[in-house]
C-alpha cells in the first residue's frame, strides 16, 4: 500500500509537531548570577529593542541570567521580576565574586578578528543558476580555508559542484577588499533524460578566482566573486566554464 | 533562461544592501576609561569561579503543515521543516524544506486521457536558503491579561524544486508572523511564493506557488 494520502500525511505533521514539543519539554534554563552596576537595567518583555521596558532592577540587586537570544539577555531579579536586557547594559555587572561578567558579542575588531565564516550564495554557472552554501576558516585574517557546496540548475542539464580551497584577502580591514583564491574539487552533471546522451559526469575541476567583499556591519558581508573552471574530462580537450556570483555572509 | 527570477533575486539583494546602516564609522570612538589608581595593592587571593555558560538559543527547528497551490496542478497538503539561525534581533538566515504531492490539471480531469506525469513525478519536493528580516516586532495580545512577544518577518532565498522529472531554481518570497509562546516554543504562520521556469506544459512559463503554512518552531 502506498501511504500518501492526505490522512496519512496529517497524521505525519502532526507527529513531527508533537516531536517538536518533545523536544524542548527537556530543555532546561541555565543559570549564572550577576549584580547589577548600571544605576538600573532596563527589562524588556522580549528579546528586541521593539518590546516595551515594563520593570528595572536597581544598582546592587542580583539578577539570575536565565538564557541568552542574540544579544538579549532574559534576567529574573531577586523579587521575580522577569525581562529581556541588552548585553551591553550587563557588560558592566559583575559576578558575585567580583569578576567582570564576561558575555561576548560583536563589535567593530570582529572584522579583522574573526575565525569562522558561514554564506549562502547563488549566481550563473555557464548558464546554469547556482545555489551554494560555503564556508571559510581564518587562519591569518588575510589567508582563508574555504570550502563549498552547489546545486546547478540548467535548462538542459543539471548537477553538483563542491570544491575547497584557499584565498588571500588583500586588505581586510578595509571596508571593502578585494581578494583571489584557488582550488580543485568535483563537478558531477545530469543531462536531461529527454536529451540524446543521458549519461552522466563526474568530473574534477580546479578553479581561480577573484572578487570583492564588504563589510556590511559588524557580522556580515556581501562577496561578490568571478572564478574560473578547468574541468579535466575523460575526453582529449579539458573544458572551461566561467561562475559569477554573489553571496552574503555571517562571520563570527 | 531564469532571466527574470535572476533579476528579481539580485534586486532583493541590492535593496538589502542600501538598506543596511553604515555602522562602520559610528562604533570606532573608544570609551575613556578613567580609572582611579589604586594606592594599596590588596593581598586577597581572590577565588576563581567558573560560572556555567549562558544558555544561548539561536536555533531554532521545527516543523509545518498547510496548503501549498501548484499551479496548473490545484491545490495540495504541503508539509516540511525549517531550521533558522538568529543572527541578531533582526536577521535570520532559515533553511526550508517542503514536500506536497500535486494533484491533476483541469486538462487531465475534463478529458480522462492518459495522465500527463508518473505518480513519482508528481511529487513536489523543494529547498531553499533564505536570508529574513523580522521588520515589525510587538506583542500579540490575549485577552486582558496575556501579551505574547511577536514578529512580523520577511524571508528572500533561493533553492531548487523537483517536479516533473526535472530540477528548478527557485527563487522563495515569504512573508510570516512569528509569535512566541513562551521563551523557546514560536507558532509560526507564513506565505511564501515559490517562483521557478518550468515548460512542463510544453512551454517555458514562470509559475508561481503559493503556499500558506502553520508551524511550530523551538529555540535550542
Amino acid at each position: 500500500m502506498r501511504r500518501t494520502g492526505p490522512i496519512y500525511r496529517l497524521r505525519l505533521a502532526s507527529c513531527l509537531l508533537l516531536g517538536v514539543l518533545a523536544a524542548g519539554a527537556v530543555h532546561a534554563a541555565s543559570s549564572m548570577q550577576a549584580v547589577v552596576q548600571d544605576p538600573f537595567l532596563e527589562l524588556r518583555t522580549g528579546p528586541g529593542r521593539g518590546f516595551p521596558v515594563t520593570q528595572v532592577v536597581d544598582r546592587g540587586a542580583e539578577v539570575n541570567l536565565l538564557r541568552r537570544r542574540t544579544d538579549w539577555i532574559k534576567v529574573r531579579g531577586t523579587n521575580g521580576v522577569e525581562g529581556w536586557v541588552h548585553r551591553s547594559q550587563l557588560e558592566r555587572t559583575l559576578t558575585p565574586a567580583g569578576a567582570q561578567l564576561a558575555l561576548p558579542g560583536p563589535s567593530p575588531e570582529s572584522r579583522t578578528g574573526h575565525r569562522w565564516e558561514l554564506g549562502v550564495a547563488t549566481g550563473d554557472l555557464e548558464g546554469a543558476s547556482v545555489v551554494r552554501a560555503q564556508g571559510a576558516y581564518l587562519l591569518t585574517p588575510s589567508l582563508l580555508v574555504r570550502a563549498d557546496v552547489a546545486q546547478l540548475l540548467g535548462n538542459s542539464s543539471d548537477g553538483w559542484l563542491g570544491t575547497l580551497g584557499i584565498a588571500h584577502v588583500f586588505m581586510p580591514q578595509w571596508r571593502v577588499s578585494p581578494f583571489v583564491g584557488i582550488g580543485g574539487g568535483g563537478l558531477h552533471v545530469e543531462p536531461e533524460a529527454t536529451l540524446v546522451q543521458p549519461e552522466d559526469r563526474s568530473d574534477t575541476v580546479a578553479y581561480a578566482g577573484l572578487g570583492l567583499r564588504g563589510y556590511l556591519t559588524d557580522r556580515f558581508m556581501l562577496q561578490a566573486e568571478y572564478r574560473e573552471f578547468v574541468v579535466f574530462t575523460s575526453r582529449d580537450d579539458n573544458e572551461e566554464i566561467d561562475e559569477w556570483t554573489v553571496s552574503f555572509v555571517y562571520f563570527f | 533562461m531564469d532571466r527574470e527570477l535572476r533579476v528579481l533575486l539580485l534586486s532583493g539583494l541590492a535593496v538589502v544592501a542600501v538598506a543596511t546602516p553604515q555602522r562602520a564609522h559610528a562604533q570606532e570612538a573608544p570609551a575613556a576609561e578613567t580609572a582611579t589608581p589604586q594606592v594599596v595593592e590588596p593581598r586577597v587571593q581572590r577565588r576563581e569561579v567558573n560560572p556555567p555558560g549562558l544558555d544561548t538559543e539561536n536555533f531554532e527547528a521545527g516543523a509545518f503543515v498547510g496548503t501549498l497551490s501548484i499551479e496548473d496542478f490545484g491545490a495540495s497538503v504541503v508539509y516540511g521543516g525549517r531550521l533558522a539561525y538568529h543572527f541578531t534581533e533582526d536577521v535570520f538566515a532559515e533553511a526550508t524544506l517542503g514536500t506536497a504531492d500535486a494533484g491533476k490539471t483541469s486538462y487531465e480531469d475534463l478529458s480522462g486521457s492518459a495522465e500527463l506525469l508518473s505518480d513519482d513525478d508528481r511529487q513536489f519536493t523543494y529547498y531553499d536558503l533564505s536570508v529574513g528580516w523580522n521588520a515589525l516586532p510587538g506583542e500579540v495580545f490575549l485577552g486582558g491579561r496575556r501579551a505574547m512577544p511577536s514578529a512580523v518577518y520577511f524571508t528572500l532565498g533561493a533553492g531548487s524544486t523537483r517536479f516533473g522529472g526535472d530540477d528548478h531554481f527557485t527563487v522563495a518570497l515569504g512573508a510570516g508572523l512569528r509569535v512566541l509562546a513562551n521563551d523557546w516554543i514560536a507558532v509560526h504562520l507564513d506565505a511564501r511564493n515559490l517562483a521557478f521556469e518550468s515548460d512542463l506544459l510544453g512551454k517555458d512559463k514562470l509559475t508561481h506557488n503559493l503556499q500558506f503554512t502553520f508551524g511550530l518552531t523551538a529555540f535550542f
